[in-house]
């Protein structure tokens, strides 16, 4: 395998979260009733017209703004010709030539732990387009039934330059690129209604030759679906290579119960769209003043996020990127440390990163859903950070927290009687006590063996109930063993 | 009262002489007994014209009557109106009754109070120079039976020529307003692209299509274009421009008149006729005042051949939504999906159309779009920068609206060529998006013959000042075909 290289590229569709459609008034609401959100306009009856949406502009010029990219002052609505069913018109409205957003990047953060690493995607353009309607199968016997609810719904069609190099990179992007037209409020992100789909160009090839043909996997609509359709895809095209044989451009899709991906047409087939100019559009023409008026509603984003947070709160850039991950998740950090204070910045990331989300993983639980709060998680930080309790009573205070037994930390440190024991008398006795207890360990220690010593502090730990200040048992311990 | 005009239409309406319901009562008789022989309508409700006229005269009697209503109009068949059938005169729409107005339809009826007699005949998707191309059958030229009245907004001109209207609308893509005025002794305008709403009227060639009144004299047409403009939200091409009276320059004298006579309208071409029609009325136009200077077109010999480009590239495109999949005709038997297309499609459209979709779908295929379509948009500029530049030393432009008059029914239709020549006068104002007129300005060979006025953006007003003044000192426009009693 090594001696190949995976290229991939993603268009992703992305559903613009807005009230009516793009080119008519029809409502956008997903689950109605069959043909009942279709008016005039989406039936395509005979004289019927297209009207720009502004509010689905509005959208474009936020994505363009938050991926740094070239917000077109003027760009082209098309038109791409095609008969199916569910197009009513006979072609989808879409923008060819001249594309509303235009480059741009996005930095991701591609796996985790000391393995992470940034990497940039290069995005080609977004455009804006109009979906189509769906076909249904099912329930029509010998028949099909077409349901124009979702034709004319607007879409951001986001592109990819072919940029990533493994389906690890390919998922960083989609979560990455989900997270942010959530972040910006451009799409709802609901994957399951297909307001977010992916389509993903995968090839391989050589190190330092050029792209290989690449084959095109439709339709993706879980990060899952899409980094198992690109491992399949690359083994298929690499066994496919090292056979002989040849790659063919060609469409293909996805079946999440087999794993693996079929042809769907080949670029023999493919359509010739006759795109051109529609005539029945003004060119979409952006002002200043607009670009202006859309800046300024644009929350902080993510990449500024993360350099905020790396340089007012000191934390590493791994840190940056996982908190600024989703606009949840930065929202949650920030309530944390708004309590626990900027001091206690880098502990409130372990405990949201770490103990908060395994605990979420667990449950399978979304940080929206967190029973504990960023208020009672900040006021838990704050005894960490005075020695009221030591770490790993804390993570007992925390379970607490979200077993809900009590409303904040400092109620359940004294309803249960956590708090730390620091006065060294005390201490100093237990360490006694475990001394005298445990003469096999001390010997073994005193013969070297360093794991000795943490059995001895183990010992002690236990004695107090988890309760002592661990800095004083190990310095009490490391005192009374040397004397 | 049949011939009278639209304005003492509204006159004898007003002031009570007779009302709505008898006048469009003397119309739909006479259209009952004169539409065999003409073909002008493709339906007729009756009932439905009636209860518009009552409701006319219930404002009428309320006071809350505009200028025209209660006055009688034909409708062509490429205008959406709630509850009527609408055809395009094609056998693919033969069973679509369309469930919404258009905004010219709203306008004309619900807002002005004008009362529909009922759909004109028309080429196929407004698609001939003739009206051969009707799903439901020629039109016949009430000068002469025999022969075409034109196209494609032949029912239109059939009916007013034959007084069974006494005005209609249009709309016209390439002449089809202005060529049908001239071949059966009309005035017809063509507005300014943008002014009057294509929403619900069924698109040919989108950048080209636009709506304007046909009528007996210049000044119904000002009356009726006052009821038909306006800005439209539903229409992106729609211009938002402050309201106007159209009538409001009719009298206006034309001296100091400049006419711009374009050589290339006067080179070869053109009938002998024709031509000298045309120049007996520059010649009285001199009398009025006006002053004629000559003026260049240089690329108006490529307004055809453009023209048969952009307008089948839209045609093929807008077309595609007439699939048999949600109305209009299905082919009764097929197989699959595609075979379902095919079938429709080829059962549905006449030949013309055909040939307009196959052009179309070619010049905007891949490999072919750049020497085709953008070439012919390059050339659109040209000949819109023709006239740009014709108008800085003239106020209007005259010539022949067609190079004929009124041809035999089959004579051009087996070579479409000839066909797509009757408009060689008229292609390039659409491409430019200008405004131009016909009107009648003589006789050759017992035919009229018509002449057209183009103006400047928004030139409306002057247009037909121009035709008016005209029209006051000669009475082509009011001479009448012969046996239709």
């Amino acid at each position: 395998m090594s001696q190949w290289e995976v290229v991939i590229g993603i268009e992703t569709h992305a559903q613009l979260s807005t009230v009516s459609k793009i080119f008519s008034g029809a409502s956008t609401a997903f689950g109605a009733e069959p043909n009942t959100q279709a008016c005039a306009v989406d039936l395509a009856l005979p004289g019927v017209l297209p009207v720009l949406n502004k509010k689905a502009v509005d959208c474009a010029i936020r994505f363009g703004l938050a991926i740094g990219a070239h917000v077109s002052p003027k760009s082209i609505f098309a038109r791409k010709n095609y008969f199916y069913p569910d197009l009513p018109k006979g072609y989808q409205i879409s923008q060819f030539e001249l594309p509303v957003v235009q480059g741009g990047a996005i930095t991701v953060q591609v796996g985790s732990g000391e393995k992470a690493y940034e990497k940039t995607i290069n995005l080609t353009r977004a455009h804006l387009e109009e979906d189509a309607g769906k076909s249904l199968h099912e329930d029509f016997h010998g028949k099909s039934g077409i349901d124009l609810n979702r034709a004319g719904t607007p879409l951001l069609e986001i592109v990819t330059e072919p940029d990533m190099r493994s389906s690890d990179e390919a998922v960083a992007y989609a979560k990455a690129l989900h997270a942010l037209v959530r972040w910006i409020g451009i799409c709802d992100g609901n994957m399951q209604e297909g307001s977010f789909r992916c389509d993903a160009n995968v090839s391989v090839r050589r190190p330092g030759q050029p792209f290989g043909t690449r084959r095109e996997i439709k339709n993706l609509n879980s990060f899952r679906y899409l980094k198992d359709a690109i491992d399949y895809e690359v083994r298929w095209q690499i066994e496919t290579l090292e056979d002989g044989g040849k790659i063919q451009q060609a469409t293909v899709l996805f079946d999440p119960d087999t794993g693996e991906t079929r042809t769907m047409r080949t670029k023999e087939d493919a359509h010739d769209y006759r795109y051109f100019p529609d005539p029945d559009l003004l060119p979409l023409v952006i002002s200043s003043d607009w670009m202006a008026r859309v800046q300024g509603e644009l929350p902080e984003l993510p990449a500024q996020k993360r350099q905020r947070f790396m340089s007012d709160l000191g934390l590493s850039a791994y840190d940056a990127s996982t908190l600024t991950a989703s606009q949840e998740i930065a929202d949650f950090y920030e309530s944390t440390v708004t309590v626990a204070g900027a001091d206690n910045a880098k502990p409130c990331a372990n405990w949201v990163m770490v103990d908060l989300a395994a605990r979420l993983n667990k449950e399978g639980k979304d940080i929206a859903e967190s029973p504990v709060t960023p208020e009672q998680l900040g006021g838990l930080v704050l005894r960490i950070a005075d020695n009221t309790i030591s770490n790993n009573i804390a993570k007992k205070v925390f379970e607490a927290l979200w077993n809900g037994e009590g409303a904040t930390a400092d109620e359940i440190i004294d309803k249960q009687g956590l708090k730390q024991i620091t006065d060294s008398g005390a201490i100093e006795a237990l360490v006694d006590e475990v001394l005298a207890a445990n003469a096999a360990n001390v010997a073994e220690y005193r013969a070297g063996k360093e794991k000795a010593f943490n059995a001895l502090v183990g010992q002690v730990m236990k004695a107090a109930k988890g309760k002592a200040n661990p800095q004083q048992v190990n310095e009490l311990l490391r005192k009374k063993l040397s004397a | 009262m049949i011939y009278a005009s639209v304005k003492e239409l509204s006159q004898a309406l007003a002031a009570k002489q007779i009302s709505s319901v008898e006048l469009t009562g003397l119309f739909l008789d006479r259209i009952e007994r004169l539409n065999p022989e003409i073909n002008a309508f493709v339906t007729v409700d009756r009932q439905k014209s009636l209860k518009m006229a009552a409701d006319a005269d219930a404002r009428i009697a309320a006071g809350q009557a505009g200028p025209l209503t209660g006055v009688p109009i034909a409708q062509k068949d490429i205008f959406c109106a709630e509850g009527w059938l609408t055809t395009c005169g094609s056998k693919m729409l033969s069973n679509f009754v369309s469930p919404y107005d258009a905004t010219v339809i709203r306008k004309m009826h619900a807002e002005a109070g004008l009362v529909s007699l009922g759909k004109t005949n028309m080429d196929e998707f407004a698609m001939g120079s003739s009206n051969e191309t009707s799903f439901f059958g020629p039109v016949r030229n009430p000068w002469d039976r025999e022969r075409v009245p034109g196209g494609s907004s032949g029912g239109s001109a059939a009916a007013i020529a034959a007084r069974l209207a006494p005005a209609a609308t249009g709309t016209d893509t390439g002449g089809s307003i202005r060529q049908p005025a001239a071949l059966c002794n009309l005035t017809g305008l063509k507005p300014t692209y943008g002014l009057v709403s294509r929403y619900g009227m069924i698109a040919f060639a989108s950048s080209l299509d636009q709506g304007g009144p046909m009528a007996a004299s210049a000044e119904d047409c000002a009356l009726l274009l006052n009821t038909m403009v306006g800005f439209d939200e539903r229409d992106s091409t729609s211009l938002d421009r402050p309201a106007e009276d159209y009538a409001r320059d009719l009298e206006k004298p034309l001296a100091g008149l400049r006419i711009g006579l374009p050589k290339e309208f006067f080179g070869e071409g053109c009938d002998a006729e024709v031509m000298a029609a045309v120049q007996a009325a520059i010649q009285e136009y001199e009398k009025l005042g006006a002053t004629c200077v000559e003026v260049s077109l240089p690329n108006s010999h490529l307004s055809v051949p453009a023209y048969y480009v952009i307008a089948p590239a839209e045609a093929s495109s807008n077309l595609s939504r007439f699939d048999g999949v949600r109305y209009g005709y299905r082919a009764p038997e097929y197989g699959n999906l595609d075979d379902m297309y095919m079938k429709t499609r080829a059962q549905a459209f006449g030949a013309e159309v055909k040939r307009r979709i196959l052009i179309g779908a070619y010049v905007l295929s891949h490999g072919y779009y750049d020497a085709y379509y953008l070439q012919a948009q390059r050339i659109r500029r040209l000949i819109a920068n023709d006239f740009v530049e014709a108008f800085k030393a003239c106020d209007v432009i005259l010539g022949p609206t067609s190079p004929s008059t009124a041809f035999k029914i089959g004579e051009k239709a087996a070579d479409p060529v000839q066909m797509y020549l009757s408009d060689i006068y008229t292609i390039a104002v659409n491409l430019a998006g200008l405004p131009g007129m016909s009107l009648p300005c003589g006789f050759a060979g017992g035919l009229p013959v018509g002449m057209q006025l183009i103006g400047n953006y928004f030139d409306e007003a002057r247009l037909l000042n121009v035709a008016h003044r005209y029209q006051m000192a000669t009475d082509w426009h009011q001479r009448r075909p012969d046996g239709l009693a």
